[in-house]
Formats: structure tokens, sequence, C-alpha cells
């Protein structure tokens, strides 16, 4: 139920700093995923959030009020965490009712906070139970359940998902978002390094690399719009095939040449690209073979990987190490060492700078 | 070979155990004998009698100096678990100059041979007005029970998950809530250990017994039965002795037994993956 707003936050230990001035408001009962490469500062800046750690420079406010030196328990936050953590002597019902418990709540509110929880989370049946007892998952569903039960200003998840198997991390996957449903007031922030829980589950993404925040956006915006080369790649699967190429104007309008590519006539005019180095970017799952579009690309396919629905072609660029990418129905017939031009609609190619900035067409 | 391998392990095994056990075999063998029948090599009992145990019990003060060890052991047990606790979460568990440093002199001090530091500790006592006390022994004896007892535990706190230490930090704990609701269930097993054996080193030692006591009623029982005199001055009282030396080591033993069903590992599984 709260909104957050972080100034200038800095994070050092020692004299390493990792976070370096995050600026960022999240609104109340949004869901906000922040995501990046591992040590990208992501788990840290979440703790901060917490109040696990101190806070170096900069400010934390909750609804307006600056908590930079309250403890997590003040500041009405529940977290859940990667290993789960519950407490291993206690009960499944002790354990979500610990944290009422030291808040000096009533037995018979505690009582029903928790059966509430449980049922949410279908864990009822395991109330008596020790944590050992468990699967993995419903491990899982007790540390989220811990932390509905103490109702909480600010939800925060720190990889929940990552020790669970794929079938099971996509199960509880649905089953949080169900939960951000039901806890549509709750604000909750959600930290992992898989862009699709970012993705499927986020209301606003926050991209973070080395300690700054690279892009924050809607999970459309940011597969559309990235704000930069990183952005780009880290965003969408298999990532963006990033080439670089020569810009040029032609009657008010671009015209890019990818290296060992063909000419492309952009629609827009490219503020401030009068010509020069730029990358080019298009996505895999935008290009295809049947020629729709204009020609963008041409080579020998060297490797095909077949996922049934769709399958990836590999295309060899003698310029540079990294091959071409392209996302194809899986139903087409292509054979290795086959000769394929690669075409796209050129609304869906991107144009960064040398820096690796966006260049909005 | 395999068969060569089993035979000589198991010969291992029986001279170890006859090594270990048969001294206390033969004090019990030897506390059921009255009169002459002492001095006869036995190995088997052929009639039991009673007499030594109540010769013990009833003269003199063996019985207080019983309950004087007791109560000194436990003491020093409980004294020595909580200060240990509560110091291996701060060694343990919180950062702070010099952390290392403070450890290795918690080590170093066990090194001292106790005759090292007898005289200091006998003027220490003296000037702190313990002197005949059973609060003597208990200070004395927190000398060499504390050091193990903190390093163990603070190893054993380390190997804690943070994470477990963080939620708990989230649900509102206080330092001393993590340390008594969530550390100590947990650490039930090394508790169990290291007071056992603080139990036994306070149980059984006799130097600071002898030196910082002089009444026969402030005895702890090492020192007593020591002292425990027969009829004449050339009388060794060999039954009494060997009676007295069975009813200190039973205590012992049954505190082993139950508690070897209580150290039982594996007892963070499950709270945190891995």
């Amino acid at each position: 139920m709260a909104q957050l707003k972080l100034t200038d936050v800095r994070k050092s230990f020692g004299s390493l700093e990792v976070l370096h001035g995050i600026n960022l408001e999240i609104k109340a009962g949004e869901f906000v995923v922040f995501v990046g490469p591992s040590g990208c500062g992501k788990s840290t800046l979440l703790r901060l959030i917490a109040g696990l750690e101190d806070i170096s420079g900069g400010t934390l406010e909750f609804d307006d009020e600056v908590v930079n030196h309250k403890s997590p328990a003040e500041r009405g936050i529940a977290m859940v965490f990667q290993s789960y953590a519950l407490y291993p002597h206690m009960t499944v019902y002790d354990n979500m009712a610990f944290g009422m418990k030291l808040a000096g709540g009533g037995q018979d509110e505690i009582k029903r906070r928790v059966r509430e929880a449980a049922d949410i989370l279908q864990i009822t049946p395991y109330l008596d139970r020790l944590p050992k007892q468990l699967s993995g998952g419903q491990r899982q569903r007790v540390a989220i359940g811990r932390a509905i039960v103490r109702d909480p200003r600010v939800f925060l998840f720190d990889e929940p998902l990552s020790n669970l198997d794929a079938a099971l991390r996509v199960q509880t996957r649905i089953e949080i978002a169900r939960l951000k449903e039901r806890m549509a007031d709750t604000t909750m922030i959600y930290v992992t390094h898989d862009q699709v829980e970012a993705m499927t589950l986020a209301d606003r993404i926050v991209v973070l690399r080395d300690g700054y925040v690279e892009q924050v956006g809607t999970p459309m915006e940011l597969y559309h719009t990235p704000a930069n080369l990183f952005v780009a790649q880290f965003i969408g699967s298999p990532s963006m095939n990033i080439v670089p190429a020569k810009a040029t104007t032609e009657a008010g309008k671009l015209v890019v040449e990818p290296d060992g590519g063909h000419k492309v006539n952009l629609n827009g005019a490219g503020q401030g690209v009068s010509g020069g180095a730029v990358q080019f970017g298009v996505r895999p799952e935008d290009l295809n073979i049947a020629g729709e579009g204009q020609l963008m690309f041409e080579g020998p396919v060297t490797l095909v990987e077949q996922l049934g629905e769709s399958q990836l072609i590999y295309i060899d660029r003698p310029e540079a190490e990294e091959p071409l990418v392209a996302k194809l129905p899986g139903n087409l017939e292509v054979k290795r060492g086959e000769r394929v031009a690669l075409s796209a609609q050129p609304e869906v190619v991107r144009l960064f700078d040398e820096k690796g900035k966006a260049i909005r067409l | 070979m395999k068969l060569l391998k089993s035979i000589a392990f198991y010969a291992l095994v029986v001279i170890i155990v006859v090594v270990s056990v048969f001294p206390f075999y033969y004090a019990i063998l030897t506390s059921f004998k009255s009169g002459t029948a002492i001095f006869e090599v036995d190995y088997w009992p052929k009639h039991l009698s009673w007499e030594n145990y109540r010769l013990v019990m009833t003269q003199g003060s063996f019985p207080l100096n019983l309950l004087n060890s007791l109560f000194v052991s436990t003491v020093v047990v409980l004294i020595s678990l909580f200060l240990a606790i509560t110091a291996s979460f701060a060694l343990a568990r919180v950062r702070f100059r010099g952390r290392k440093l403070l450890l290795l002199t918690i080590l170093s001090v066990s090194m001292f041979p106790q005759i090292a530091v007898l005289a200091g500790l006998f003027e220490m006592i003296r000037g702190l007005g313990l002197y005949n006390t059973l609060w003597s022994l208990i200070l004395a004896y927190m000398i060499f029970t504390l050091p193990f007892t903190v390093w163990v535990l603070t190893t054993f706190m380390r190997d804690l998950p943070v994470e477990l230490e963080e939620a708990a930090i989230v649900d509102g704990a206080n330092s001393w809530t993590i340390v008594s609701k969530v550390f100590m269930p947990l650490m039930w097993p090394a508790l169990v250990t290291t007071g056992l054996l603080a139990f036994i080193a306070a149980w059984n030692e006799f130097l600071f017994a002898l030196t910082f006591v002089s009444n026969n009623d402030t005895r702890t029982v090492p020192v007593a039965i020591a002292l425990l005199s027969g009829a004449s001055e050339q009388e060794i009282p060999w039954g009494p002795i060997m009676a007295a030396s069975v009813i200190v080591t039973v205590p012992l033993v049954i505190l082993v037994l139950i508690f070897q069903r209580k150290i039982v590992a594996g007892l963070t599984a499950g709270g945190v993956k891995g």
C-alpha cells in the first residue's frame, strides 16, 4: 500500500561502490521487477529497501517518510528469500505466526490470518508439519505465506523461484501472478535474473547494470523501445541481433546498411543522425525467410535448433563472431548449409548510436 | 584377506574396549566385596554385598560432597552455556574490529596448564572473598570450560544460514529473540555436546577443588574420594573408595546415554535449501 521513492540511493562496501545513485519512484500497489545480470546490484538494492543493509547515501522514502534508519519491521516490509529461510524447528503454522507473535498480535487474530494465508496458498493441510517434511515448492509457498500473514506495506521477493525446477517454477510463477491480483493494493518488488519472470509478472521493469538503472518501463516498452543496446539485448530471448551499420540520409529518410547486409530504407528520419556509424538491431522473431518486408541479410545456415512450435536458425556472418539468429515457424523446412535470405519490416529495426543509446526513428 | 581385515578390526575393537572398560568393571567388582575378599583377584562377582555403599553414604560427608559436585557442575554448565551462546553470537555474526584476535585469545587461555594459574587464581579468590566456598570452584572452572564452549558454539553458529537471521529480522526479532527463539533450538546438538563436556570437566576436576576448599562439608567428590580414610592411618579403605567411584561415575554414564539420543544430526535440514 505504500509508495516508494528512492533519491540518489548509493551503497558502498568499503571503498567499492556498488550502487551509484539510484533514482526511482514506485507507485502504491505496483508490481515492480528488478532485473539484470548477476552482480548488477539488484539484490543489494532490494536489501536496502528491506532494511537489511545500511544505505550509504541518498534517501529512501515510504509514503513521503524517510525510512533510511528504520528497521525492516518498522518499515512494514515482508520478504521472501531465495533459500526460503524457514525456521527448521517450527511447524508451518509457527513459521507463519512468528512475526505476528513478536509484534504482539492477539491469538485469535493470528490464527485467523494464518488460516487465511494458508487458504490462499493451499497449504492448510501442512500447517502442523515441519519444513523438512515439505517439498521445495511447498516450502516456497510457506515462505510466501509467512510474508502474507504480516500484511506488509511492501512485499519483497528475492529470486524466489531460482531454487525450483522448471515445471514448479512455471507453476509458482502463476501463483505469484494470482497473488498479485488478490493483493492488488500491496506494493511488490521482485528481483530476478530471469527475463521471462520479469516480462510475465511486472507492471514495470527496472533494468539494472553495474549499479546503474538502465531503463524503467512496462514490459512492452522495454521490448519495443529499449533505451540502449544493453536493454535491447537483455530483454527478449534469443536476444536481439546487433550488427554495425552505416547510416545515410536519402531524400530526408534514413537509410542504413548493416555490415555484410543489404541497404534498408527506414521510414523515420532519425533525429541527430545525418550519417556515420550506428548499431543496427533486429529481433530474431521479426526476421523471416519468406521475403516479407525488406531484404536485410543473406547467408548459409550453419545451425538449426528445432523447438517444435518454432526453430532458431543461425547464419554465420564472416565479419563477426556472433552469428545472426532468426526465429522461424517450426513447420518450415530449413536445412543446414542452405542459403537463405532474411527479411523484416523496416518498422522493427532499432538503431543505436556509438555509445549504445537508442536513436528514436 | 577380507576375513583377516575384519578379524584385525574386531581384535582392535576388543582391545580398546578392554583397556577403557576393564578398570571400571574391576572397580564395580571390588565395590561389592567386603572384608578381606577385596584382596582376592576375581573376574566375576561371587556374592553381592552393599556394605561399602552403605558405609560411604552414611559415614562422613560424602552425600553432601555429591550434592556439592552436582551443584557446582550444573551451575558451571548453565553459566558457561549462557555466556558462550551470547558471546558466540557476537563472534560469529557481528562484524567488529579485533574479532579474530579475540577468538585466538580465548583459545589461548585454554593452553595454560592449571598449575600455572593456580597461585594467581588463589590470590584472586581470596581477594574476592570466595575462599572455601563452592563459588570459588564455579569461577575457577569457567576458565577451562568457557574457551571450548565459546569456540565450538561460534563455529556452529557461523554455519547457521544468514538468511534465517535475516528472516527473523524481517519478522521483527531483536538480537536476543534471534538467539533464543531461532538459533538456540537449532543448536541443541552443539549445546548438549558442549554442555556435557563442560559438566564432565567440572565433575572430574581435582586440583582446584583441593586448593580452594578446605572444609570437608564443602568439598566436591573427586577430592572427597581421595581423602576417604579408613579406621587407622595405615588402612586404605579400598571398598568404600571403589563404591564412591562407582557412585560418581553413574550420573555421567546416565547423562551420556540420555543425551546420546538427543544429539540428532541434521536438525537444520529443511529450513534452507542446500
